[in-house]
């Protein structure tokens, strides 16, 4: 599925809290192109560090790689003002928890507005403008009194929505969405997804979708990596994924509940210490 | 002791779990400079309070009004005062009067802070209401001009600036038990301890008190510093010790009259309080990142 | 909203009157003889006798109490035994100077301790961060009236950069005439640089470290306060925005404390007043604290329980309007 020329092409990405002895990813490979690819693995596997880390936002954090190439940038060393050029207006990221992840004291649309106007030269009003269209292709009704309001009065679901077309307004080619619904309400799940997904085809964006949900992960992207303790254990495409190969991705597919399944208990993962050995096995 | 040894008999050498917890923290304190630097001020203030007589090189009250205001020599070492008594050894029998404030004013005010603070939030209602309102008033006033006024009510000397000190510095700590003790409350095994009849004195003392302790411990050190320069202020504008006491403050007052002749007269006393205050800060400081969890967590 | 506020305004209420119970207890158990300080040591036993009926402390401690209270609600302090005027003329005379200094202490130290806390959390654990705890648990734990003298010591005595004590030299006193109390305004309004000057040379060294010792604090709090910002999710927004450090630092993560940093700064203002009138002893300043201590010494109990009350009713004050900012500034209690 991924096409001739990537827009992210990451070998062998490694990271490494401080002086902690395990790393949090090890040697993680990844290629990406207009398409939309998941990464799945349980809470501590080292997920969302990837992202961060592809952003370079872990300052803090011992990140090592043998390329990290976005387009014609290449992430291992472009400055950090060559970064603030990319961030937010070619590659932007959707965190998890809208609660926590817009300023409490802004108004929400001064919080989508500040996006446009890092990187666009332009009046507030156009701003404004621009920014209200873009809260109702999020199908927020009412988008001028909504720009208005602040977090703590928008509900969990629109949130988010707001949180997309914060990201989604300088029409980034790639988006990485960090556990994109796993803080909302699960009636509004699928809405929110269902709006991701239909701009970024629209836009042909790139997107990767960190999560720790299989089936949302298989019913929303084309290609799906499975992590597990910092290490990549299989890459199949979504349709595929009944025929995965990895015991651990078997048993993650096993402890899956499912509708009309048997009643007996799901079974509980068997996790085996080879697994952490075994090396990025994905070519 | 072995992991079998504290399963099958937790209550019964709770002493030996004290003395490990407390060397551990010792270890701990140790590891950083600063709160190791604040052990070793604070170590050797206590060893020269006990063994002032051996240390000191002259008697603190004895007058040489033939050598008055000497500049620091071999033979005293920080200088004469006005009345050619020797600084140093003033110091050195000053660090006993600093000590008995620190320790008076400790033993009175941890307990009645304690005490206030574990009441008022493990009763709530109206209980609660009016000891926080008392508090609530001792605390709207800056400490020293409480304590002065005190003071001034009571007269200057050293044990009344000691009882006015401590009649202000309570109030923080029993804020600090309060809340310790609200968040305590809820707690499953006070609840448990309530379903097996425990009485309300009983838990607080057995429950709550030993839990509270940790935090109010650090408070009480860090605030030592306040007291400290309290007690100096109160001894510098002479309602403190009362001369000839070598309290440190108020050597410092009655230096100030030569203090542009005689730089030494001011200097050492006031390098004596900074010393120790800054002591119990880093001390404070460095017992807070080894007992409390939160701050340890902290990014 | 109003009503958190009328509720708030009415614990203010119920402190005040606790505030007068204790200043009234303490002028109670003074050992000093009220009368005695007012007729003299010679007095006869009639003149003494009469007095003691005057100031009422004949009848019960509850009416004592009462009258009080009546008293302090018609502002009526009594009168200073010391300077023969009301107390409340005295404050008045006096609080300006303090309130000069304070205020222009409180200016230095407020964005001394702002900048190095959010200095030292931005840098958190790095030398810049430790250096920063170093200077500020210095001031933290310096004697305030210690730091004065060497100061004198060292930039009067040995440099001559400062002026010494008290307000302004000793030639210019009077040459300005009194409208607000403050002397910079004074001077400046008549237009007399020069008294201006000289009383910019005076404050600068006591405003200075005064300024120092409570940056202390504000340094302290600012830094675990930018701490919590700084972890917080929206601070990572900001940053996948494209915002720079230095956007991200000071649009969204100080702004977000900016309303705990009032209630930080009221607070040590009201402990400036403390520290004033340890460095207005060493430095002469002619203000509320000299006033305070002067009258401790020689038990002038009206003088004294009024300073008490001022300093608690500024003390209350200062903390009611911190409260009432927060509410206003913060949408979130809105």
């Amino acid at each position: 599925m991924a096409q001739t020329n990537p827009i992210l092409t990451v070998k062998n990405l490694s990271v490494r809290y401080g002086a902690n002895a395990e790393p949090a990813v090890r040697n993680l490979s990844l290629s990406l192109g207009r398409e939309r690819l998941g990464i799945v693995g349980e809470s501590g596997s080292g997920k969302s560090t990837v992202g961060r880390a592809i952003l370079r936002l872990l300052p803090r954090a011992q990140v090592t790689a043998e390329q990290m190439q976005f387009e014609e940038i290449d992430l291992s060393t472009a400055s950090e003002r060559q970064m603030l050029a990319v961030r937010g207006r070619r590659m932007t990221m959707i965190l998890q928890d809208p609660k926590f992840s817009l300023n409490p004291i802004q108004r929400v649309g001064a919080q989508v507005a500040e996006a446009y106007r890092t990187h666009f030269r332009c009046s507030k009003a156009v701003a404004r403008a621009k920014s209200v269209a873009m809260l109702e292709a999020v199908q927020i009704r009412d988008p001028e009194r909504v720009y208005d309001l602040y977090p703590h009065e928008v509900s969990g679901g629109m949130g988010q929505r707001i949180m997309i077309a914060m990201m989604l307004l300088t029409d980034p080619d790639l988006v990485i969405a960090d556990e994109p619904t796993s803080a909302l309400d699960v009636t509004v799940r699928l809405n929110v997804l269902n709006i991701l997904d239909g701009l970024v085809r629209d836009k042909g964006i790139g997107l990767i979708t960190i999560s720790h949900d299989l089936n949302l992960v298989r019913n929303f992207c084309d290609r799906v990596l499975i992590m597990y303790a910092g290490q990549v254990v299989e890459e199949l495409a979504a349709k595929d994924l009944d025929r995965a190969t990895h015991p651990y991705t078997r048993g993650l597919l096993a402890a899956q509940p499912r509708i009309g399944g048997t009643r007996q208990p799901l079974p509980v993962l068997e996790r085996q210490s080879e697994w952490k050995t075994a090396g990025g096995a994905v070519s | 002791m072995t992991l079998t040894n504290t399963a099958s008999q937790p209550r019964k050498k709770p002493h030996a779990q004290w003395l490990r917890a407390g060397m551990n923290i010792l270890r701990f304190l140790l590891h950083s400079p600063p709160s190791a630097f604040g052990l070793t001020v604070l170590a050797a203030l206590a060893l020269t309070a006990l063994f002032a007589p051996l240390i000191a090189s002259h008697d603190p009250y004895l007058q040489d009004l033939g050598n008055a205001l000497a500049a620091p020599s071999r033979a005293h070492y920080f200088g004469t005062d006005e009345l050619g008594r020797d600084i140093f050894s003033r110091l050195v029998f000053g660090a006993r009067i600093t000590l008995t404030i620190v320790f008076l004013v400790t033993i009175v005010v941890g307990p009645v802070g304690l005490f206030v603070g574990s009441v008022a939030g493990f009763y709530g209602g109206r209980v609660d209401t009016i000891l926080m309102r008392v508090t609530d008033i001792f605390l709207s006033f800056p400490s020293l001009i409480l304590s002065l006024a005190f003071v001034a009510a009571l007269g200057p000397s050293l044990n009344n600036a000691i009882i006015a000190i401590s009649l202000t510095a309570w109030p923080p700590i029993a804020r600090l038990a309060r809340a310790e003790t609200l968040t305590l409350r809820a707690a499953d095994y006070i609840a448990a301890a309530r379903l097996q009849g425990a009485s309300p004195s009983r838990i607080i003392w057995h429950s709550i008190v030993p839990m509270c302790l940790p935090s109010v411990l650090i408070r009480l050190t860090l605030n030592m510093a306040t007291v400290i320069l309290t007690a100096a202020g109160l001894g510098f504008l002479g309602l403190g010790a009362q001369p000839p006491l070598p309290e440190w403050g108020a050597m410092i007052a009655t230096g100030r009259r030569h203090m542009i002749d005689s730089w030494w007269l001011v200097t050492f006393p006031g390098l004596a309080i900074l010393s120790v205050s800054l002591a119990f800060n880093l001390l404070g400081d460095g017992l807070r990142d080894a007992l409390d969890p939160k701050q340890m967590n902290k990014r | 909203m109003r009503r958190a506020i009328v509720g708030q305004v009415a614990g203010v209420l119920v402190t005040l009157f606790g505030l007068l119970v204790l200043t009234f207890v303490i002028g109670r158990i003074m050992p000093v003889d009220p009368v005695r300080a007012m007729v003299g040591e010679d007095a006869t036993r009639e003149v003494y006798d009469t007095v003691y009926r005057q100031l009422g402390l004949d009848r019960p401690v509850w009416t004592q109490f009462f009258y009080y209270l009546w008293d302090v609600l018609h502002f009526d302090f009594g009168t200073s035994i010391r300077t023969g005027q009301p107390v409340l003329e005295d404050i008045k005379r006096v609080l300006p100077a303090t309130i000069e200094l304070a205020t222009f202490a409180i200016i230095l130290g407020a964005s001394l301790g702002i900048g190095l806390g959010v200095a030292a959390a931005v840098n958190k654990d790095s030398w810049i961060d430790h250096l920063i705890r170093v200077v500020s648990l210095l001031g933290h734990s310096m004697p305030i009236f210690w730091t004065g003298m060497i100061g004198l010591l060292l930039f009067y005595a040995g440099l001559g950069w400062v002026g010494g004590s008290g307000r302004m030299s000793q030639f210019y006193i009077g040459l300005v005439p009194e409208r607000t109390g403050f002397l910079l305004i004074d001077s400046a309004i008549s237009g007399n640089w020069e008294v201006f000057r000289s009383a910019l040379n005076h404050v600068i060294l006591p405003a200075s470290l005064l300024g120092y010792s409570s940056a202390a604090y504000i340094t302290r709090m600012t830094r675990s306060f930018m701490l919590d910002q700084l972890g917080q999710e929206y601070v990572t927004t900001a940053r996948v925005k494209g915002l720079s450090n230095h956007q991200t630092i000071w649009r969204h993560a100080f702004a977000n404390i900016r309303v705990q940093l009032v209630t930080i700064v009221a607070l040590a203002y009201g402990s400036l007043l403390e520290g004033a009138v340890l460095i207005e002893t060493v430095f002469a300043w002619p203000g509320f604290g000299q006033y305070l201590t002067s009258n401790l010494l020689i038990g002038d109990m009206n003088a004294v329980m009024t300073c008490v009350l001022v300093v608690g009713v500024i003390f209350i004050g200062l903390n009611l309007i911190s409260d009432l900012l927060y509410r206003v500034f913060d949408p979130r209690t809105r």
